[in-house]
């Protein structure tokens, strides 16, 4: 009783492409992962496609399909109607590799300026000791699994290409460890003059999209906004920061960060056929 | 012209680390925390390693939910669930390190669930005495590798991402290198280094049924002993208990041991719960006779059942908590007997034993995996589940000291080192293991790479090197790589899967045998952009060395120990089987295996493994 489903995958590198038909056989459970790797088993060889745990656990398999930014892996068949073709596109924000590869390096660019949690001493017995109730706020952001989904509706990144906009993966890493109860360094001038949270116009594309159901605009960016304002724009708070109370914590600087990012990627052009160009 | 053969990146390092899961990430930290420039390469982007799929949790005798437990009994549990094959050493200091190492992870940011109390809180697993399992949810590994890597990126250490590497570059019995390729554009890149750190995990994709990712091809296995490592104990492929077993699209997928940690029971189609029927001799003193104790002991240690009952009194373990190899045959013999589920597991239950809240608080990632992939919502109906090919407790033997190989200046950690488990694997074992062993290995990779001036490079091998990269596209004609894998899986699942005999190994042998020959007749199209087919060639060539490694020590054990079972010799073996490990090292006419004696341990250890509480 096999069914089909016809499948239109972007085939292309940065130079352009086009969409290309391809029909698969379908079977119980199967999700757009299924089909695309079917397709790279039968007929498409070369097709280039990331994943890795196929269980929405690690976001390796970012994609469009038809248009909605979603993981491969943990998008049903049958939720698309019979008959109809579906698309698989490469996340737009990010420049294509080959066909439904994306550079991702930016993130990863990100993640580096971030200066890292630093914790007090430990207590007398060898414990940090936190409530359940004071992590679990943080908990829900670590549920993030680095998909980039987020990264690729939020609009300042896709439609001004702010290069120092955090952007929502990274803004709800910043209200983590804003809100950890153990860190000591005070990252919230970076997070308004280096990280940008207030180009941020709270449109809530990133929560939409988010697979991991993490509220990231209500619970991450805007009270991260608000503990950025009344830092700054209470006149209070304002008082005490210049007059070094503030929150108590240490001043984050931004790590040092040479250009290896860069470097992860070979830096040469795509190799034609096995051997020279 | 064919000159591109020798262009290469090159790049210099004192430590080259070789994956980026759990193991690689720790092994590089520590070893850029003692000075040494550090390279960390691995196949896929940074912080989506295999170790993202750890749910359960990480095992270390903290002693926070039960002030009893110390390193002496996590020792003991660990010996005793492998049977006694382990490297006792590794298990020691495995067991006396574990808590510092989940320590060091709360400085670095990790926030494991809490205690009332404020501690870290620790859950029940397979095997262990204790509750001992510090968690986040089911999503522990997750947590671990972010804040390795949160940590990691700001140690200094260079990360090579998507890049794949093809061969070690040896120097006699000296490791100086590693040569590979950028994925994304086929170029190669040569790694000069001092050490070399393997930390690239397992093999779970050469079988059907497995819970493992893409990756998983033992590519430091096969890397190792191409260069002149051994391999040991690759008879011993741990099955997981509870696989996905429908739809078809996710069978394999696993489902954590946390869901019986926190009161999930496993039953059959006659709705009897399936482990009272299992208990073997080695655990019959420690486990619940009776659904009523297993319960109580359930209750005694934390968990709340959602029907009232009796927590006093000095009960024992409950079944559906014996060590995986166990439970794993349990319910391949339920199916066998007929008293399987409708698709061909048996029944786990948590919906009719916890709450609908505890359950999405306790194990959110499986509510959702079942409700998304599934169909099922369980906090209303039972899981199907059945054996899925996990992990493998052998790998490259090393140095329980130093985890060296017998080549100079090679390491290896986590899955793809053999030792530390044995036989069989405790659940949360792994996320220890590998951040106690990927600290030594990184530590004394760093030390060696201080003792040690930069080997010279040699032109020929790195020519050799290349032309075996290339081989693929030069050929007219040759198979396709992912119909010889669909082939290799089928194989294994069939001859060298979770019950063996003899003439099935040596007939999986025979086709691993003809397998091997076409995939070194492969042909791959296209160009060296991001080309799959061609990153496919290579998985099998490791694949096919580690799958043969493992049916040949398979044949080779006349017993029953842990993660192998044999029908035609059902008994463990308290003799010959008990005292040897099965070594496999390459030779010129190909893969030699033999017994190689157990190191037993000293007198003072001995003592500490017939310690009585």
């Amino acid at each position: 009783m096999a069914d089909k489903a016809t499948l239109k995958i972007f085939r292309g590198d940065k130079e352009g492409g086009e969409l290309k038909s391809y029909d698969v056989e379908t079977y119980p459970g199967m999700v757009v992962l299924d089909a695309v790797h079917d397709v790279q088993a039968k007929q498409e060889p070369s097709l280039a496609v990331r994943w890795n745990c196929k269980a929405g656990r690690c976001g390796s398999c970012s994609a469009e399909i038809n248009g909605r930014p979603s993981l491969m892996c943990m998008t049903r068949m049958s939720r698309f109607p019979e008959g109809e073709p579906i698309t698989v596109t490469p996340m737009r924000s990010f420049p294509v590799i080959k066909d439904l590869v994306t550079d991702v390096s930016a993130n990863f660019a990100m993640a580096k300026k971030v200066p890292p949690f630093k914790p007090p001493p430990r207590q007398a017995d060898g414990t940090y000791r936190m409530q359940q109730e004071d992590i679990d706020r943080i908990q829900e952001f670590r549920k993030c699994i680095e998909c980039f989904l987020c990264q690729n509706v939020c609009h300042v990144i896709r439609d001004h290409h702010s290069p120092q906009f955090a952007g929502p993966r990274f803004l709800i890493y910043l209200a983590g460890l804003d809100m950890h109860p153990l860190d000591t360094l005070d990252r919230r001038e970076l997070v308004k003059d280096e990280f940008k949270v207030g180009l941020c116009n709270i449109t809530k594309c990133c929560t939409e999209v988010c697979p991991e159901h993490i509220h990231i605009t209500d619970n991450g960016i805007i009270p991260l906004k608000e503990r950025v304002a009344d830092d700054y724009y209470d006149p209070v708070r304002w008082l005490m920061r210049k007059m070094g109370g503030g929150s108590g914590k240490e001043k984050a600087r931004l790590p040092i960060v040479d250009d290896d990012v860069a470097k992860t990627r070979s830096a040469t052009p795509a190799a034609k056929r096995g051997d020279a160009e | 012209m064919s000159t591109s053969t020798t262009e290469f990146e090159r790049h210099e390092h004192d430590v080259l680390v070789i994956g980026a899961g759990g193991a690689g990430l720790r092994a590089a930290i520590e070893a850029s925390a003692d000075g040494a420039s550090v390279g960390l390469v691995c196949k896929s982007l940074l912080g989506k390693a295999h170790t993202v799929m750890a749910e359960g949790g990480v095992a270390a005798a903290l002693g926070y939910v039960e002030p009893k437990d110390n390193w002496k009994v996590h020792f003991r549990d660990t010996m005793k669930g492998g049977r006694y094959l382990n490297q006792w050493r590794m298990a020691q200091l495995h067991a006396m390190e574990a808590p510092d190492r989940v320590k060091e992870l709360e400085d670095w940011g990790a926030l494991f669930d809490r205690t009332a109390d404020g501690r870290i809180l620790q859950r029940n697993f397979g095997g262990h005495k204790y509750p001992r399992l510090a968690h986040v949810g089911d999503r522990t590994g997750l947590e671990m590798i972010r804040t390795l890597q949160q940590h990691g990126i700001h140690c200094g250490m260079q990360v090579y991402m998507e890049c794949t590497v093809t061969r070690l570059l040896v120097d006699g019995d000296r490791v100086r290198g590693a040569f590979g390729y950028w994925r994304e554009n086929g170029r190669f890149v040569v790694f000069h280094a001092k050490a070399v750190v393997l930390a690239t995990g397992g093999i779970g994709r050469a079988f059907r049924i497995n819970s493992n990712s893409w990756e998983c091809t033992g590519d430091g296995q096969a890397l190792a002993y191409l260069a002149g490592a051994e391999l040991m104990d690759m008879e011993f492929m741990q099955f997981h208990p509870t696989g996905m077993v429908w739809p078809p699209s996710v069978r394999g997928t696993l489902i954590t041991e946390g869901v019986r940690g926190e009161g999930g029971t496993l039953r059959n189609k006659d709705q009897k719960r399936v482990m009272f029927d299992y208990i073997p001799e080695l655990y019959a003193n420690e486990t619940a006779s009776t659904e009523e104790e297993a319960d109580r002991w359930l209750r005694s240690t934390g968990v709340k059942l959602s029907a009232a009952g009796e927590s006093s009194g000095n009960p024992k373990r409950t079944p559906d908590l014996l060590p995986r190899d166990i439970v794993a045959r349990a319910i391949y013999s339920e199916v066998k007997a007929g008293r399987g589920s409708p698709h061909g597991g048996v029944f786990l239950d948590i919906y009719s034993r916890r709450s609908p809240e505890d359950i999405k608080r306790k194990l959110p990632a499986m509510y959702h995996q079942f409700k998304e992939l599934g169909d099922v919502d369980i906090t209303k109906e039972s899981m199907e589940v059945g054996p899925t090919a996990h992990y493998t407790m052998g790998g490259i033997r090393v140095d329980p000291e130093t985890q060296e190989s017998r080549i100079k200046g090679l390491f290896a950690a986590g899955e793809c080192a053999a030792g530390m488990h044995g036989s069989n694997r405790l659940g949360g074992n792994s996320l220890s293991d590998l951040l106690v062993f990927g600290r030594i290995a990184g530590l004394h990779a760093a030390k060696y790479a201080k003792s040690t001036g930069t080997p010279r490079l040699d032109d020929a091998e790195i020519e050799a090197c290349s032309r075996e990269a290339l081989a693929p596209f030069e050929r007219a004609e040759g198979p396709n790589p992912f119909v010889l894998h669909e082939d290799l899986k089928d194989k294994m699942q069939t001859y060298v899967g979770i019950i063996r005999n003899e003439g099935d190994l040596k007939k999986g042998l025979e086709n691993l045998g003809r397998i091997g020959e076409a995939v070194s007749r492969v042909k791959v199209d296209g160009n060296r952009h991001f080309n799959a087919a061609w990153h496919q060639a290579f998985d099998m060539r490791n694949m096919l060395v580690v799958s043969e490694a493992m049916a040949q020590a398979a044949l080779l054990r006349k017993e029953s120990r842990g993660g192998h079972a044999r029908e035609d010799h059902p008994d463990m073996d308290k003799g010959h089987y008990a005292k040897v490990n099965i070594v496999a090292r390459k030779t010129p006419t190909g893969m030699h295996v033999e017994e190689v004696p157990y190191a037993d341990p000293p007198a003072e250890i001995k003592a500490v493994l017939d310690e009585k509480e």
